[in-house]
């Protein structure tokens, strides 16, 4: 059977797929790949079936070898990629033959590149899915150098596309549509037209759980203690410092601090793009 | 009961409190509307999620709104014997706030009846709550930065069993040796809402 073998992963690198649904009552989050849509798009050009496993590289950095021969494409923020050391290109489909090596630079824009293989990334699932979530320490082993991970079999259908067009990833300024609350009445009306009009920008301080953003503070109007309550992904939450959080996909079950805004998933997706220094606006 | 907005990735239901929460879900496991994924009940609220694209929020707050939740009703997902050693490293402070002997916190715990509410914090951690009033507890001023697998604590109103070693402010209480979370084991987690739960001293 084929396999990839690591040889190294940079800032950090996960197995993840789309996600493990139903389990939320049990205080499991759905984690799954951040940027949800240069995963499906890595995963459509190998021809996988939605929901294979794939790897998500953090700002490059990632090497493998192949040992049998695979096919792989690299989508997501753009990132220089070679194989044996010879340029190749993202958002298409690369064969690499037994023994070659693929290596993900740093990309340019962005921050979280995908690489699927063809067949998928065949580790054991963990409650009935591939991705490792962080904030729960639940999945997959985090792939280390000197791991070979499996790839299954191939899928019946073939690659139909070499090349798939998609919106740029990643910017250095990200308008994002939100939709007020459930707790936007915890905060004055100023508070809300200041999240409208300012500019967040997106601190070190982020990772799979959230997005850390910097900014103008929210003055609540309500200063009583929030119960803690179930928390979706996209949820701008204010914790008592006033800096928001936009969280993402290993994001806490439950949370105690209001919501001031959510935001739509198809912009939370491209938000998992913002590097630190990326500057946020929220529209309605 | 109000029906708050969180996008299009689903509803926040917020109710009068634990009870009607509570209902809500027993009302919610007897039907719930098409297109749900996710049933988080928490101590005020109920959060129905969706796939994003899939089902339209809307339609989901409307046949929420058509529920007619009976009160006193919980989702009962059936019992649960957990044996405890008494030996928790806040057994004294807990009494002298309840104003109790440690032995009488013991006879009190064992006797009442918990149910398991909700879960968060971690996979497989179980928010309990009791019919004894008695238990209502403010956590340590300073969060221990760990706390081991199998702790049984009291915060609030609520008793829970630590299901892995993490930091925790709650008041520790006892232990168990029953693992409430293993991910090898269908379902994982022994503490799910709706779980009644009698606590044993251990031999």
């Amino acid at each position: 059977m084929a396999a990839v073998e690591v040889l190294r992963t940079g800032m950090g690198t996960t197995v993840q797929d789309a996600g493990r649904h139903g389990h939320a009552h049990l205080g499991i989050g759905r984690s799954g790949a951040a940027d949800a849509a240069s995963y499906a798009l890595a995963n459509r050009l190998v021809a996988n079936p939605d929901g294979a496993a794939a790897l998500e590289v953090v700002l490059g950095g990632l090497r493998l070898r192949a040992r049998g021969a695979v096919t792989v494409a690299v989508t997501g923020a753009p990132c220089p990629v070679t194989v044996d050391g010879r340029g190749a290109a993202v958002d298409t489909v690369l064969h690499l033959p037994d023994g070659a090596e693929l290596e993900l630079g740093i990309p340019a824009t962005g921050l979280r590149s995908y690489v699927a293989v063809r067949g998928g990334i065949d580790v054991a699932p963990v409650l009935g899915s591939r991705s490792t979530d962080t904030l729960a320490g639940l999945g997959p082993p985090v792939p280390r150098p000197g791991a070979v991970l499996p790839v299954g079999p191939p899928p019946r259908a073939l690659p139909a596309a070499d090349w798939v067009a998609h919106p740029p990833v990643g910017a250095a300024r990200m308008d994002l549509r939100v939709v007020l609350g459930p707790r936007a009445d915890w905060f004055t009306d100023a508070a809300v037209e200041v999240l409208l009009h300012a500019e967040y920008e997106v601190t070190a301080r982020s990772d799979r759980v959230g997005a850390r953003l910097a900014g103008p503070a929210l003055e609540r109007r309500e200063h009583g203690e929030l119960p803690s309550e179930g928390m979706v992904p996209g949820s701008l939450q204010i914790p008592p410092d006033g800096d928001p959080v936009l969280f993402l996909t290993d994001h806490p079950v439950t949370g105690g601090y209001p919501v001031i805004a959510v935001v739509v998933a198809a912009d939370v997706a491209r938000a998992a793009q913002a590097r630190p220094g990326t500057r946020l606006r929220f529209h309605l | 009961m109000r029906v708050l907005n969180c996008a299009d990735w689903g509803v926040l239901v917020e109710v009068g409190g634990l009870d009607e929460a509570l209902a809500l879900q027993a009302a919610l496991e007897e039907r719930r509307p098409d297109g749900v994924t996710d049933v988080v009940p928490a101590a005020r609220t109920v959060l129905l999620r969706v796939e994003p694209g899939r089902t339209d929020p809307a339609a989901v707050a409307e046949a929420v709104r058509r529920l007619r939740p009976r009160p006193g009703r919980r989702a009962d997902a059936g019992e649960l014997e957990v044996p405890v050693h008494y030996d928790g490293a806040d057994l004294a402070d807990i009494a002298a706030h309840l104003g109790m002997s440690e032995r009488e916190v013991v006879a009190a715990h064992t006797a009442a009846t918990w149910t398991v509410a909700f879960c968060g914090f971690a996979p497989g951690f179980g928010y309990m709550v009791s019919d004894d009033p008695r238990f209502r507890l403010p956590r340590r001023s300073e969060a221990r930065t760990r706390v081991p697998a199998g702790a049984v604590a009291l915060a609030g109103e609520f008793t829970g069993v630590y299901p892995r070693s993490s930091p925790g402010g709650w008041q520790l209480l006892g232990r168990t040796e029953l693992v409430v979370w293993d991910t090898d084991r269908d379902p994982p987690a022994l503490l799910r809402p709706g779980v009644r739960v009698r606590f044993r001293e251990a031999p």
